[in-house]
């Protein structure tokens, strides 16, 4: 435990400076002032959302054809770090649309496409609590992610595609889209400190999951009624 | 300032998501690693 203290550190200032940078360092935007400053975590929670779900999505098929149970913890790990991320993200989104648009919520088509992605994604962890059996949990939990990953380009350009309440994007938006510098240089700390958050959070799920398939094992191994629980292959470990 | 109470949630939110969620699987791995002591001794008695 003695080694995390420095990522903690590190993590908690980079955490900290994050949030001094949106609130002291960013410039005031002209039309929503200091409200805008949102921006920037809601951002990061995207940013941090869709990192998870895409290592989910490599992970998904990376058990479909390896068949290594490394993959399906990598797999469910970083579903539920990008559930928690999203949900950061669509309580931003809802705390900014208030004072921005006068409504807490609207069915436009990115907060739809991102409403169903959350949706999604806990079906997709309420299915593995209702498979019993490890392989056909971890098949089926994958194709199951493969598909959900398939509203993740949508909720990208949903606000590209069709017209709605939600703002045009800012980045790669076209030609007149476009980011102050200083306001791009502090998203761009907003995002590498959520992204590394996600990514400190999704290795101690991924511990978590593989921890809980020793203890099956130690199980299966006590029922038999053996001392010595074969250990796990080193390939199955990451 | 009409609406920093606004971004001061949302700051607060994203933080508490993030907190919340950790200190679940934290908790969650402690008691596993509880089980999984136990059941070793049992299996060494």
């Amino acid at each position: 435990m003695k080694s995390r203290v420095p990522i903690t550190v590190a993590a908690a200032a980079l955490v900290f400076f994050a949030g001094y940078a949106a609130l002291f360092i960013a410039p005031d935007e002209r039309t929503m002032h200091e409200i805008q400053r949102i921006f920037y975590f809601h951002l990061g929670s995207w940013a941090a959302m869709f990192t998870a779900l895409t290592i989910a999505f490599i992970a998904n098929i990376a058990w479909l054809v390896t068949r290594q149970p490394r993959w399906d913890w990598l797999g469910v790990s970083s579903v539920e770090v990008g559930v928690a991320a999203c949900t950061a993200g669509l309580i931003t989104g809802v705390l900014w649309g208030k004072p921005a648009w006068g409504i807490w919520w609207t069915w436009d088509p990115r907060l739809t496409t991102c409403f169903i992605l959350w949706i999604l994604y806990i079906s997709y962890l309420i299915l593995r609590g209702l498979i019993e059996e490890p392989q056909r949990r971890a098949t089926l939990s994958a194709i199951f992610g493969i598909f959900a990953f398939l509203d993740a380009p949508l909720v990208y350009a949903s606000n590209r595609l069709w017209v709605g309440q939600h703002p045009s994007p800012v980045i790669m938006g076209g030609k007149d889209s476009g980011l102050d510098p200083a306001m791009g240089r502090v998203l761009l700390v907003a995002v590498v400190t959520m992204t590394v958050m996600m990514l400190i959070v999704l290795v101690d799920r991924y511990r978590l999951e593989r921890l809980r398939h020793e203890l099956d094992e130690l199980r299966l191994a006590a029922e038999s009624g053996s001392s010595s629980p074969k250990p796990l292959a080193a390939k199955e470990l990451l | 300032m009409k609406n920093f109470h606004f971004l001061f949630a949302a700051w607060v939110a994203v933080w508490a998501v993030f907190f919340v969620y950790e200190l679940s699987v934290a908790s969650r791995l402690s008691r596993l690693r509880a089980e999984m002591d136990s059941l070793k001794r049992q299996l060494k008695e």
